[in-house]
């Protein structure tokens, strides 16, 4: 059965059912629950923005309020990781990383490298990332790159309701590590989403959107900030093939350049700064590898190289919008060597 | 023979004295081998301070768990890692614990409950924490013991740890193994509280403070917070004051120390030696006994080196291997 529901939704979905499945599950992060110890209600907020909401009624202890001390609670999900549990654990926003990383890039991605194979573990670290929510410089941040660098982890970033459920649900059973990254202003968007427990595998990307004049690849929010550039380029009879990569760790490189090498031509779209992002690796891949498939000069489009803006009119600014994809297409479609310098 | 007025039997007492005679010999022998060029990168020693390891060890089993710190053989050689495939990894070999890929500030043996020395100072207490969460679902009566340096006993993931401990009530055992120094700082300075005992009080629970010498001062009052821990009565702090012989890493020359410190230190607070004047002077053990363990134990690890020293070096395709179980 299937019907249309929030990516929040479809988060709390993955999470019930998986801690039905498994009793090994087990969740935990700032305020999950929600009033532990205080005089008003259990279960009073299900997290910041409720997405845990109602599991604490049908998991109880499983889900784990923690106090505000990230280092502790990030390790522990880890520790209990390597000892056989599934921990999910939540980091809010996942600008929160920068108290806590050492836990997942020091100890959790190197465990099984480090003791030469001899440990597995399976911890899903998830939460917030992302601008346009006005909150600012500290919680606002698209900071996936940080994570792709580093080998041992795997990376997550869906761009809606139905990717969520499946990559979440995936996501708990992998026996790797996990950064699981929502974006905070996709949590109400909804779509058709099947009642019924599904994984939806790693490195797979997922093509939105078939065309033979340009590819546009991208993650998370801007995906959709693609997909409308794509619409107006009909207009001007461009047809754009846009790739949701769902996955960054691993990565999909072959639906990427099998596509370049139809279109000839790449725009690469990443909410991240431009500095070593997303956008910057599968450019380099792409003139690696299908150099000689390339008819223009391959176009990135990031955030630029500022902190976050608080002010909305600035921050307005600052994610790429469907107008900077849509020109930047248009760069790739000029002659050879006629597209203006841009600036980082 | 005298009567026994130890709290351990005869067995049990030499199974604690060959345990740190295993671990001074080793890392009497590293001191020696890393002097000659054979060991790559650096290696922190825990000679003089075998009592602690030993003394805590001596209660946990298999299911138990411990995270370790850099200054980890001891740890590993109490919780019964095998010293062959230590010493095969410190001299990263293929055949070592953690097929060379570690080296001495990783080596794990998960199929021990030993989780890892780390190079992160502070980092196992979270961890610890988690694998004594793990313990207290599954319901199994497992234990955690993270151990730091009056050092690491600063950072925030130790600090925080207690913290969490205490409110989830996890059966964690935190151990300061406070030998005086952290790298070249004197604890006296770093350390903000005159006593461990204040910050465990500081963060509800029990601290203890025991000359960490003492083999069986130690084995006493780990017993009691560790059987507290296990009965579900909640994480609780032990101090073991301790000394360290060689410096804080091999090659260190230890300028920092007072004139006559490091003489002092092995003439009077020599664990081994405290541990088997008494044994021997109870009349529980005769010196004998003890020599016949030396002779295994240098032969032990005469042997772990040579295989070491023998054994194959990783394969140029294992640089890639095991990054993550499936990608």
């Amino acid at each position: 059965m299937s019907r249309k529901i929030s990516m929040k939704q479809a988060i709390n979905e993955a999470l019930d059912l998986e801690m039905r499945r498994d009793p090994t599950v087990i969740v935990m992060g700032e305020d999950i629950v929600g009033g532990t110890g205080a005089q008003g209600e259990d279960d009073a907020w299900g997290g910041v923005l409720g997405v845990t909401k109602g599991l604490y009624a049908k998991h109880g202890d499983r889900l784990m309020d923690t106090p505000l001390s990230e280092s502790a609670y990030i390790g522990a999900a880890v520790g209990a990781a390597a000892c056989g549990l599934r921990p999910v654990a939540e980091l809010m926003f996942l600008d929160f990383m920068g108290v806590c990383f050492d836990q997942i890039f020091n100890q959790a991605a190197k465990f099984r490298y480090m003791f030469g194979g001899k440990a597995e573990t399976p911890v899903v670290i998830r939460g917030m990332v992302g601008a346009g929510f006005r909150a600012a410089a500290q919680h606002s941040q698209m900071l996936t790159p940080l994570f792709t660098h580093i080998p041992g982890l795997k990376v997550v970033c869906p761009s809606n309701a139905y990717d969520a459920k499946g990559l979440l649900i995936q996501s708990i059973r992998d026996n790797d590590p996990v950064i699981f990254c929502e974006h905070k202003n996709l949590y109400g968007l909804e779509c058709e989403v099947p009642a019924e427990s599904y994984a939806i595998p790693f490195g797979e990307a997922n093509v939105l959107r078939d065309g033979d004049d340009v590819t546009i690849v991208s993650y998370g929010l801007t995906v959709h900030r693609a997909m409308e550039a794509a619409a107006t380029l009909v207009k001007d009879g461009t047809e754009a093939e846009v790739i949701d990569l769902r996955t960054l760790s691993p990565i999909d490189w072959d639906t990427i350049v099998e596509s370049v090498e139809r279109t000839g031509r790449l725009v690469v779209v990443d909410e991240a700064h431009p500095r070593c992002n997303l956008a910057t690796d599968i450019a380099a891949f792409v003139g690696q590898n299908a150099f000689g498939a390339l008819k223009a000069g391959i176009q990135m489009v990031t955030a630029p190289h500022t902190p976050v803006p608080f002010a909305p009119s600035l921050e307005d600014l600052y994610v790429p919008s469907a107008d900077s994809i849509a020109s930047a297409v248009k760069r790739t479609l000029s002659p050879k060597g006629a597209s203006p310098r841009i600036a980082a | 023979m005298a009567q026994n007025p130890f709290p351990l039997g005869k067995d049990e007492l030499l199974k604690a004295y060959r345990t740190m005679r295993t671990i001074r010999e080793f890392e009497e022998r590293l001191h020696v081998d890393f002097a000659k060029g054979d060991i790559p990168g650096f290696v922190h020693l825990y000679a003089g301070e075998e009592a602690c390891a030993t003394g805590i060890m001596m209660h946990l089993n298999d299911n138990d768990r411990i995270a370790s710190t850099h200054r980890g053989h001891g740890h590993c050689i109490a919780k019964g890692v095998d010293v062959h495939a230590m010493m095969a990894e410190i001299y990263g070999r293929s055949t070592g614990a953690c097929r060379g890929k570690g080296g001495s500030m990783h080596i794990a043996d998960l199929s021990k409950g030993m989780m890892g020395a780390n190079g992160i100072l502070g980092a196992g207490a979270p961890l610890i924490c988690g694998a004594a969460l793990a313990a207290k679902v599954r319901g199994d009566r497992g234990v955690g013991i993270t151990f730091v340096g009056d050092g690491a006993s600063n950072q925030g993931t130790f600090l925080e740890s207690l913290n969490l401990a205490a409110v989830w009530n996890l059966p964690v055992v935190f151990v300061v193994e406070n030998n005086g120094y952290a790298e070249s700082t004197a604890m006296e300075w770093a350390v903000s509280c005159d006593s461990y005992v204040d910050r465990a009080t500081g963060f509800g629970m029990p601290g203890v403070t025991v000359d960490g010498t003492d083999f069986f001062a130690v084995y006493e009052a780990a017993g009691e917070i560790i059987r507290r821990a296990r009965d579900g009565g909640g994480p609780a702090l032990l101090e073991c004051n301790m000394v360290r012989f060689y410096g804080h890493f091999e090659g260190d020359a230890q300028t920092y120390r007072a004139k006559g410190e490091l003489e002092a230190i092995r003439a009077s607070r020599d664990c081994l030696t405290i541990l088997s004047e008494r044994v021997v002077e109870a009349g529980v053990i005769g010196r004998d006994e003890l020599q016949a363990i030396d002779r295994e134990v240098n032969a032990l690890i005469e042997d772990a080196t040579r295989a070491a020293k023998a054994a194959p070096l990783p394969a140029p395709e294992d640089l890639l291997r095991d990054v993550y179980v499936a990608y």
